[in-house]
């Protein structure tokens, strides 16, 4: 059945996360652009998160490896650029994630030019106040900055708005 | 009319966008684990990152333009210097952290302007690859102009050393509005802007850092340099020797 097949790809897909930030599922993420099972065919097109990211191959990687080990095959994963992927591709589960995981999410979603220049985390992720200093607009990986918390005085990550 | 463009002609346009990214992103690689502070390590590191991944892309549609068979890897590691068009900017040394920061504000606000033009491009791949390499730029555009702003306005030293790497550089940018015959035919048909239509734009950002970290426009330089087509000094011969090393010693090497 198509549908099942469908099904059992959807399923495979779910059980995959992100490389650099493990808490989040590639769902999570916005990654997943497009999935396209034909028997034992599939097409997944996943789009970078940053031009540069290195978890990119990781991703694709576990992509083909996950839905070969479900008994597809061909797996044929499509690099998928526009539209361009933002933060706010983010799930409302994966922001809520970071945040337990101890990143701050990005600002509310929006696409303007306006919220890139002036982003920010809305308050700690530990201890909630909203004294918060950036430390540096890059962190650990593309998509994070360093904060600092006014209050408790902690480190903390930001995913930023891209 | 205009001649439709050949599509050796879009492939070495390209190639000279993709080249300034991938010079720009080993000339930063190089301060990893000798920046100032650890802040600035990832900082540089990370702007590097985005512009290796945008020079990617582009180097790869190059190669596939150009119809030769070549990859990203082999544009990138087997070409000799001659053969690189990136602009002579992006290959002036990095030089003390001013001197890097320095070009890197006249680079990411070149840039800036570019892929905003670019995202208009009738060429679609390009346009995407600008739309988003642009939302990248725009983050590398608040460190440099950030930094600029604190040294030129910080001690006297400071302020000697961004105002001397202004000095240094400045000769440099008259390249990147001086449009030759490629860049003609690339905004006639549609494909690119014509650079001197990103000047004003360019000028305004500089401008406005320049005042706010008490730094003046050095006067127009008295000489042009054409990294993009292929006139390149001493420096990217030394670049590249590092950065191609590895693969023509060990040709077709893999991790």
């Amino acid at each position: 059945m198509v549908g099942d097949a469908r099904l059992r790809a959807e399923r495979a897909l779910r059980t995959l996360s992100d490389p650099e930030i493990p808490v989040l599922s590639l769902h999570d993420l916005g990654v997943i652009r497009s999935l396209e099972v034909d028997g034992n065919r599939v097409r997944v097109g996943v789009t970078p998160t940053y031009s540069g990211c290195p978890a990119t191959e990781v991703i694709r990687r576990s992509v083909v490896e996950a839905l070969e080990s479900s008994g597809f095959d061909p797996v044929e994963v499509l690099d998928v650029l526009s539209p361009a992927w933002s933060s706010a591709d983010l799930t409302a589960e994966g922001r809520a994630k970071l945040e337990a995981y101890g990143i701050a999410p990005p600002e509310e979603p929006v696409h303007s030019v306006r919220a890139l220049a002036g982003g920010k985390p809305r308050h700690c992720p530990r201890c909630r106040s909203a004294e918060v200093e950036c430390v540096s607009e890059f962190g650990s990986t593309p998509c994070k900055a360093l904060y600092r918390c006014r209050s408790c005085r902690e480190p903390f990550d930001y995913f930023k708005c891209l | 009319m205009s001649e439709p463009l050949a599509d050796a002609d879009r492939a070495r346009y390209v190639l000279r966008l993709a080249d300034t990214s991938l010079i720009v992103a080993q000339q930063l690689g190089a301060w990893i684990g000798h920046a100032p502070a650890l802040e600035e390590d990832l900082g540089l590191a990370n702007v590097a990152l985005d512009l290796l991944g945008q020079g990617r892309l582009l180097l790869t549609y190059a190669g596939e333009l150009e119809g030769r068979g070549r990859d990203e890897d082999a544009l990138a590691f087997l070409r000799e210097p001659a053969d690189f068009l990136n602009l002579a900017l992006a290959e002036q040394p990095n030089g003390d952290f001013a001197q890097t920061v320095m070009r890197q504000l006249l680079l990411d606000a070149w840039q800036i302007e570019l892929f905003e033009a670019l995202e208009h491009s009738c060429d679609e791949r390009l346009a995407q690859i600008a739309a988003k390499a642009v939302k990248e730029t725009r983050y590398h555009l608040r460190y440099s102009s950030g930094w600029v702003v604190r040294l030129g306005d910080g001690t006297a030293e400071s302020h000697e050393r961004a105002r001397q790497a202004l000095e240094r550089l400045w000769p440099y940018t008259a390249e990147l509005f001086d449009a030759d015959p490629l860049e003609e035919a690339i905004a006639a048909d549609g494909m690119g802007p014509h650079p001197a239509e990103l000047a004003p734009r360019w000028r305004a950002r500089i401008q406005a850092v320049l005042t706010e970290a008490t730094l003046t426009f050095p006067p127009p330089a008295s000489f042009r340099w054409y990294g993009k087509r292929g006139q390149h000094d001493e420096h990217l011969g030394h670049l590249l020797a590092e950065m191609q090393i590895l693969q023509r010693t060990y040709p077709e090497a893999r991790w």
